[in-house]
């Protein structure tokens, strides 16, 4: 394999920014760019007070996109209050999820991170009523095709993405965190038994910090790999703000076990401590290796892994980059359902669904 | 600085087909790549005056214009405008490869470069006060600010008043002017004087969303004066009536506030910064409604308005 693309390098030791050409920065900015990683690493200039350390051109990209970024961040914080508005009559707890849990949490991995959704869990019991509430307040499904509907309503995990008819803005209801196709079948009362409320919060929960770990891991490590770098430095960042406290590693590899996420959770410590160098304790590398695949299996695995991780740009891939990402697409599809009931999927939607 | 009048248009094919060519506009720099002779060929003819920066250092924009592959080699040959490496928009006929160019580097600057508000307007200067006209397709706009490019006033831009957050002052975009159908023949006509060097016009490209299109070489003055930067003094909305008179009308400050903002590409995105920065703008320019239909006349009155005199009907 080629050495490791300049936007890892500079994930992994961020004091490299400062030694950066022009030159260096017009790749830099195009490999985060193509990763979703461009206001990320916009905010880890300024953690790091390397902004006067760098090429005049380069700081303003990372102006450009830090005026997204901030009208981002206002924009979710509005969402969620019209969430809110619509929601709270329920008198249940709504979890926020992945990016939305980041930003309203002031968590790491929401320092520029930009994302189009907004996440929530709620009981699998609540999940009409919440349908329907949302509905009231403007958000319809955005996909009406009668295949669809029945896709996500008898086999995924969510309802059908909503879109809110003025404001465009998109919400997945999610009642668990895997398919109910898939073979694992993480306990979402387990996961909103166990979550905390967002600062003084009266509705709004995220996930604890372990599950909100396994959560990140299971959504990269089951899915298609689309921003495999920026999944990963997520895990990266909560890793390393929760792990500063010891307790939160003695449960990690355990709470896996118990929510069945042991195989995610072992991919996403490897490949975290490969790729970005985070620091995993030697203890619960070995507790969570006990899920690890054979030996066959896991070196096919890293071959995969270790390539579609990277950003997808043509300065990062070798011979095999294609042929991983769609060995991995296929593997999510696998991952998420049964196989006849896949091949029924995926010639549904080559064959019959209506193109864009 | 390298200008790309020194390549000639068999070593500017080259740079295009091979390594790419980092040609520099306004504040920007673009690493472009093409094999298609028709943008070789625009490039040749309207991009002369512009500088041509060392390969291999920075580019903000990497863009390639490419032919469709597989049966569209032979079948109605198409374009594609991509964005490092990646298609943006849906494929033209191969034939509208020169104005895509345009029009994609028009949506490269407006996607992007937000420490500007970005204000879909042509916009001039003279004396150090830039004049924003802000308009929807069809109001005339280009045919009105290529004639006042061409009397007296220096072009800033045809399609994009770059208004920059930190201290609103206008950052010069001079490129070719776009103009349609009928404006094309008119300010050929118009711009031809005897003892003067004749204007230049890219092929004229017929059948694109726009109609017929042909692109109006930049003056060579405002090319090399892309680095001034020029103070907004005026927001003028120009509307073409056929018959009227030239009249300036002057329009409540609110109205001129919605009108920039109802054209600018990044107003909500650009938030609370791009709210304040606008109300200072409205704030310190005349705002005006323009009518007109004969060419002298506007150019009259603008020359009374830049002088400072009291503007008033023709």
């Amino acid at each position: 394999m080629k050495p490791l693309p300049l936007i890892v390098q500079v994930l992994r030791d961020p004091p490299v920014l400062a030694r950066l050409s022009a030159a260096d920065w017009d790749l830099l900015l195009r490999q985060a760019d193509k990763s979703m990683l461009l206001a990320a690493l916009g905010a880890l200039v300024e953690s790091h007070d390397l902004m006067g350390a760098i090429p005049a051109q380069a700081r303003t990209h990372l102006d450009w996109i830090a005026t997204l970024a901030r009208r981002h961040r206002s924009g979710v914080q509005w969402e969620v209050e019209q969430i809110r508005k619509a929601l709270a009559p329920l008198g249940m707890p709504v979890v926020l999820l992945k990016g939305a849990a980041y930003t309203m949490a002031g968590l790491p991995p929401g320092r520029g991170r930009l994302f189009s959704d907004i996440d929530i869990l709620v009981p699998r019991a609540r999940l009409d009523e919440t349908e329907s509430a949302l509905r009231m307040h403007g958000w319809i499904s955005a996909k009406q095709d009668a295949y669809d509907e029945r896709y996500y309503r008898q086999w995924m995990h969510e309802l059908p993405p909503m879109v809110h008819i003025q404001r465009k803005s998109a919400i997945d209801v999610h009642h668990a965190i895997l398919p109910l196709t898939a073979a694992q079948h993480p306990d979402s009362a387990k996961l909103m038994g166990a979550a905390v409320a967002l600062g003084g919060d009266s509705l709004y929960q995220v996930l604890a910090p372990a599950d909100m770990v396994l959560h990140s891991a299971v959504h990269l490590f089951h899915d298609e790999f689309k921003h495999g770098l920026r999944d990963l430095l997520d895990l990266d960042r909560l890793l390393r703000h929760f792990g500063a406290d010891p307790a939160f590693w003695d449960g990690l590899a355990a709470r896996a076990a118990e929510l069945e996420l042991g195989r995610s959770l072992f991919y996403a410590l490897r490949y975290a401590e490969r790729l970005l160098g985070t620091p995993v304790p030697a203890a619960v590398i070995e507790a969570a290796a006990t899920a690890a695949p054979g030996s066959l299996l896991l070196a096919l695995m890293d071959q995969l892994f270790l390539r579609a991780l990277l950003p997808q740009h043509p300065s990062c891939a070798d011979a095999f980059s294609a042929s991983a990402r769609f060995a991995l697409y296929l593997r999510a599809n696998w991952l998420r359902m049964p196989p006849v009931l896949l091949a029924r999927h995926l010639f549904h939607k080559a064959f019959l669904s209506p193109k864009q | 600085m390298l200008s790309l009048a020194s390549l000639s248009r068999r070593e500017l094919g080259e740079r295009l087909a091979g390594p790419g060519l980092d040609l520099g506009t306004g504040g920007f720099v673009t690493r472009l790549s093409s094999p298609i002779a028709s943008v070789a060929d625009g490039l040749h003819l309207l991009y002369g005056d512009y500088p041509v920066h060392p390969n291999g250092q920075f580019a903000d924009f990497h863009v390639s214009l490419m032919p469709s592959p597989g049966l569209r080699r032979w079948y109605k040959p198409q374009v594609n405008f991509c964005y490092d490496g990646q298609p943006v928009f849906r494929p033209l006929p191969l034939d509208h490869a020169f104005p895509m160019f345009e029009w994609g580097l028009n949506w490269c600057v407006s996607a992007h470069a937000n420490n500007h508000l970005i204000v879909h307007a042509a916009v001039l200067e003279k004396d150090g006060l830039a004049v924003i006209l802000p308009a929807p397709p069809g109001s005339g706009k280009s045919t009105l600010c290529a004639t006042l490019a061409h009397r007296g006033w220096r072009l800033l831009s045809d399609e994009l008043a770059l208004l920059r957050l930190s201290d609103g002052m206008v950052a010069p975009l001079p490129r070719p002017i776009s103009l349609k159908n009928a404006s094309i023949d008119i300010m050929r006509d118009y711009l031809t004087v005897p003892g003067q060097a004749a204007p230049v016009f890219s092929r004229p490209v017929s059948e694109t969303s726009k109609g017929t299109v042909a692109h109006l070489k930049a003056p060579s003055a405002a090319v090399a004066r892309a680095g001034e930067l020029a103070r907004p003094a005026w927001v003028i909305f120009p509307k073409w009536e056929a018959g009227s008179e030239a009249v300036l009308s002057p329009l409540p400050k609110a109205r001129a506030f919605t009108g920039v903002a109802s054209n600018a590409f990044n107003y909500s995105l650009t938030a609370a910064p791009g709210f304040e920065l606008l109300g200072r703008i409205i704030d310190q320019c005349g705002c005006y409604e323009f009518r007109y239909s004969r060419m002298d006349e506007a150019v009259a009155l603008f020359a009374r308005l830049s002088s400072g005199l009291a503007p008033s009907a023709a």
